[in-house]
Order: C-alpha cells, then structure tokens, then sequence
C-alpha cells in the first residue's frame, strides 16, 4: 500500500471533518438516530471511500469492485453521508434519513438503496454474509478484490459473529478484512462491564485471523494496516480500530449516553439546553481542533 | 376417483407401494440442478449424510461449504454467497434451519432478497424415536410468515427432487419442507409440479368434502379418500404442496364447490397449511372446516406410524375429521 503524502492526510482530515459536520446535521434534522458510533468511525469510512476501496459510485454494480458491508448497521448516518460524498446519491438527500418514504431507513437496506452490498442492523450476521462473498469471489477465482467488514466490538457479544470468525479462519479468506470499531461502549454501557470482551486481539488470533491493532483516527495506521491485511495469504485479517465514540465532538466524546441519541435540533436557539447542542457540535467540528479556521470566527 | 392426468404411482394403494424418504429426491435434485448451473452451491450444518447433501458434496467438492453446527452462520453466509452471484442451497433439520436461525433467514435472505434454498429435513412428527426436540411442526409457521419467502412441502421422493430444481430456478427465496423416514411414493416422474400450481389428485362426481393436504400425509388422505368414496360420501385430495404462495385459484375451485374443507399436516394447527388455507377461505369462499394437525402440543419418540395414529394424523384421523366436516353443513 502505498505511504500516504501529507497532502492526502490533509485531504482526508478535511473530508472527515465535512462527514462529522454533514452527520451531526442531518441527526439534528432527524431528531433520531445514532451519533457516537458514526462519529468514531468518520475517519476509517472517509480513509475506505476516499482511497482504499476499488470502486465507482457511477456504477455501483460493478463487478469489479471492492465489497463493503457494514454490519452494525445502526451506524449508517456514517455510511449514508460518506457515500453521498463520495458521489452514490445526491447530499441533498441526507435530510431524509428515516423519514417515511426516504431511501435512508432507518437501518440500511439494499431494496431502498440498491448501492449498498446489504442490508443490516440485527447484529452479528454481517461477518457471515462477507465470508459469503469473499467465497463468491474464491469460486470466481477473483483474486485481486477484497472484501471489508465494518463491525461493531458491542457485535462481538453474539455467537453469530465466533461462528463467521471460525468459518473464516477455516476457509483462510485471505481477501476478507474485518475492521472492528473498538470504542468500548455498547447501549448499556461499557462492553467490560456488559459484557468483556478482553483479551480480544487473543481471541481472533486463536480463531486464525491476522490481528493488527490501530489507531481509528490515524490515517497512517489505518492505510499501512490494510496494507499489511492485502499482502497476508493463507489467513482473513482483522484491524481492531481503537476509536473514540463521539470524536471530535468534546462533549459527546466517550460518553455511552450518546450511543442511541441524537443532538438536539440546529435551528432552535431558544429551546433548552439540549437544542444547542448540534450547534455547539458543529462549530468544534469546523474548526478541527483549532487547526482549521471557523467559517463563523 | 384418482386424477388420470396426475399420472400417479400405478401401485399407489397396494400394500406393497415402493416406499422412500422425500429427504432422498433433495438429494437427488440438488445434483440435478448443480448440474444443470455451476452458480449452484450447497452448504450444510455437519448434518450432510442425514440431509442427503453428500452426493452433492462428492460430486462437486469445491462449491460444498461445510459450516460446522452453526446454523445462524449457514444462513447468512449463503446471503454473502448469493449476493456473491450463487445459488446457495443451506441443509440441516428443520428444527434448526429455520428453527434457530430465523431471524438471519429472515433479514439476511429475506428481507435482503437473496434467493437462497432453506432445506429443512426432519420436519413432521414422522421422524419418530428421535422425539420432540426433533420433530419440526412449527416450521410451516414461522416460514410462511415472512414475506417473499416461497414455502414447498413435497408430497414424496419424486417430488421434493422436481421441487428443489424448480427452486434453484425461482430466483426467490424457498423453503423447501423434508421428512426423514420411508414413504409411500404418490407421484411419478411424469406428474406435474409447478410452484404454486396444487395438483387435485383425486376428485369423486360433486365432492361433499374438499381435503387440502401437504407432504407425506397426502398419502393417507389419498387413502381416506379411497374408503370415504367407497362408504358413499365423495371428496377431493388436493396436494398443496405450495403453501406459499397459495394456489387462490385452485382452492377457490376445490373448495368451491364442495360444502366442507379439512386440511392435512404434519405440523401444529396454528400457522400451518390449515391456517393458511383458512385465511384464504374467510375471505373468499367460506367453508365449515377441521384441521388435521397436531393440537398446540410437542411431540414425543415412538415409530412414525404410532405417532401418526396417537395425534390422529392417519388415515383413520383423516376419515373422522371428513365425517366431522360433513356433518356441520
């Protein structure tokens, strides 16, 4: 894979940053919705989409590409808005999200917008149906596509997803890439409370996976590990992503209270304190941390 | 009067009528139809001799997937298969395919419109000494529930071998219903099936009595009839082996005409043929009506033909419930 220049950096920082900004609009505009696993996962979707995965939003069907599932479908804020960016469907869309008769539902499926590769929200059978299509593509003697599964650690809790791990360690799927978004909360709380899921990288490894350990918000890390993923044979590849529920909103950052919630409305300055908090969410998120200059400074 | 377009098994009320499991024509017809289109690929839950998917496995060794006792995974890894451009069949017993993996059936076949092939071998209270954790009857139930999924239920070997190619063409997603032990083969090479299409294999001149049946059990209301007709009270067999989607046209005729309906399966009364058969009826054309099934109990271990008799599900059963029907209008 090759090394990634400062300018793609600084390119996949800004889109990033547009997708967080994009997501926490049209949450705010839906009034419901998921917001820190979408924000977490806004690098590794913008770093997937805008480098890494062969593709062409002109023709998403075709044969050639990259598949992509996303398992923990309740995320999809994410995916919708980096697939509009990435030209799939019009942004102008995104207000939509769950509305009746929107292409977006509520969890994504494929009937309603044909681009995606499935349908999802019940956890723990996305793995399942990417080791599918990696054994498709092993049948087809495809061998220069991968397969990229985007999961959940809170999905780890479901003996669905051990059985598509053993099945793929078996079947040495080594074109199937599972990223797990290792942000450690789950709707009820912490996943080592819920339910722990440590030793994790262990526990892939005794199933016969590759486990490579990343930063989730590091676009070096995420590239050099996908790299490291595709030149592997004879074994499927998990990147467990270290990522922050919430980032780059500070507060909403690690809090599991923001795993099901939605920021209040954008528009409404008047209301309680709750509607001030897209707004608030939004001006962080367009200064970057302070490196990149506020619209509104 | 037996149906002479049905072209059914010349010996079929001899007591020496050939016996076979349905289980073996799915076998049979899974090799037909990887045959017939290299897209077809069979996976199966460490159950392959018993579900008949060995002679698939040995003959096409590279599109077998063997997925271990993992019957949630079998389901959607064959969803990744068939979006993959395959035509997955997924074998092991029913109790478990669909029983324990319904909700993957349901969202990653289903609703995701995957043509996958669930094959559930064992349904019925005729797979005997294993007992009731084994005996599928609520299969019909949960299956047909789910919209777009097709719902086959085979009558014998010959059949379950025509209707599992006819699935692998279908292009939608199906539930094809299998049983276990030896019995009477019904139909021959030569009879028609169509999904969808139920074929009225017996029809006495004005029929008081019309009975729906589905799998092995059209067998014993073949019989049914066969005594029933003799005493004087005519009927009709209709074999609904698709229960999903509902032949409308042809129960509509059927039942139309005569003044009474039972139906026949090995299966629990609620959600089954019967019901759906009723729901059809209520709005349509309205019938006093039994239904032959198992009453909202389990089942238990014993020889199929002792477990038939005990939840009168026989021919015997099938008389009374006749008589029972008649008598109500």
């Amino acid at each position: 894979m090759a090394h990634l220049h400062d300018e793609k950096i600084k390119f996949l920082e800004e889109k990033a940053n547009e997708i967080r900004q994009a997501i926490i609009t049209m949450l705010a505009a839906t009034g419901s919705g998921h917001t820190a696993g979408p924000l977490g996962m806004a690098d590794i979707f913008t770093i997937l989409y805008f480098h890494l995965l062969h593709h062409d939003p002109e023709r998403p069907d075709w044969p050639e590409r990259d598949r992509l599932v996303l398992s923990n479908g309740h995320i999809c804020p994410v995916l919708y808005v980096t697939m509009a960016k990435a030209g799939y469907f019009p942004e102008s869309e995104l207000k939509t999200l769950r509305q009746f008769g929107s292409r977006l539902q509520g969890h994504p499926h494929r009937e309603w917008l044909p681009m995606l590769e499935t349908s999802s929200g019940p956890l723990g059978s996305g793995l399942s149906q990417a080791v599918g299509m990696s054994l498709a593509f092993r049948l087809d003697k495809v061998t220069n596509r991968f397969v990229y599964c985007l999961m959940s650690d809170g999905e780890l809790n479901e003996g669905n997803s051990w059985e598509a791990i053993m099945l793929a360690g078996k079947e040495k799927l080594h074109q199937l890439i599972a990223i797990v978004d290792r942000n450690n909360i789950q709707i009820d709380g912490l996943t080592e409370e819920v339910m722990p899921l440590e030793p994790l990288a262990d526990k892939w490894r005794a199933f016969n996976w590759q486990v490579i350990e990343v930063d989730g918000h590091n676009f070096e890390d995420i590239n050099d590990a996908v790299g490291q993923a595709k030149a592997v044979f004879g074994r499927p590849t998990v990147i467990i992503a270290h990522t922050v529920p919430g980032k780059g909103v500070s507060f909403m950052e690690n809090d599991y209270k923001w795993h099901g919630s939605p920021p209040g409305k954008v528009d409404d300055d008047d209301g309680p304190a709750k509607n001030k908090q897209a707004k608030e969410a939004l001006r962080e998120l367009r200064s970057l941390g302070g490196r990149i200059k506020s619209e509104h400074d | 009067m037996l149906k002479p377009e049905q072209k059914l098994n010349s010996k079929l009320f001899d007591l020496s009528v050939d016996q076979a499991p349905i289980r073996d024509g799915y076998g049979r017809g899974l090799v037909a139809a990887g045959e017939a289109d290299s897209r077809v690929v069979a996976l199966c839950a460490d159950l392959t001799e018993s579900t008949r998917t060995e002679a698939f496995a040995e003959k096409f060794p590279d599109r077998f997937i063997q997925v271990g006792v993992a019957e949630q995974n079998l389901a959607a890894v064959a969803s990744g298969l068939s979006a993959g451009g395959k035509i997955p069949f997924i074998t092991s017993y029913a109790m478990f395919s669909p029983g324990r993996n319904w909700e993957q059936i349901r969202t990653t076949i289903c609703y995701n419109n995957q043509p996958v092939n669930i094959a559930g071998s064992h349904a019925g209270i005729s797979v005997g000494p294993d007992g009731g954790t084994h005996q599928a009857i609520e299969d019909i139930a949960i299956t047909r529930v789910i919209p777009r999924l097709q719902v086959i239920a085979p009558c014998d070997v010959n059949e379950a071998k025509k209707a599992t190619l006819a699935a692998a063409k279908s292009g939608s997603p199906t539930y094809l219903r299998l049983a276990r032990n030896p019995t009477p083969v019904v139909t021959t090479e030569g009879s028609p099936f169509i999904i969808g299409q139920a074929n009225v294999l017996w029809a006495d001149e004005k029929p008081a009595v019309a009975i729906i049946a589905c799998g092995s059990l059209v067998y014993q209301a073949l019989l049914a009839a066969k005594k029933l007709s003799a005493e004087g009270l005519p009927v009709s067999v209709t074999n609904l082996h698709t229960i999903k989607p509902l032949d409308e046209k042809t129960l509509t005729r059927v039942c139309g005409e005569a003044s009474a309906v039972v139906t026949v399966e090995e299966h629990q009364k609620a959600g089954g043929l019967g019901s759906a058969v009723a729901e059809f009826l209520a709005g349509t054309v309205p019938k006093p009506m039994e239904f032959v099934a198992v009453n909202d109990e389990f089942g238990q271990s014993g020889e199929p033909n002792q477990l038939l008799e005990h939840y009168h599900l026989d021919s015997a059963g099938i008389i009374e419930a006749v008589k029972k029907a008649k008598g109500r209008t």
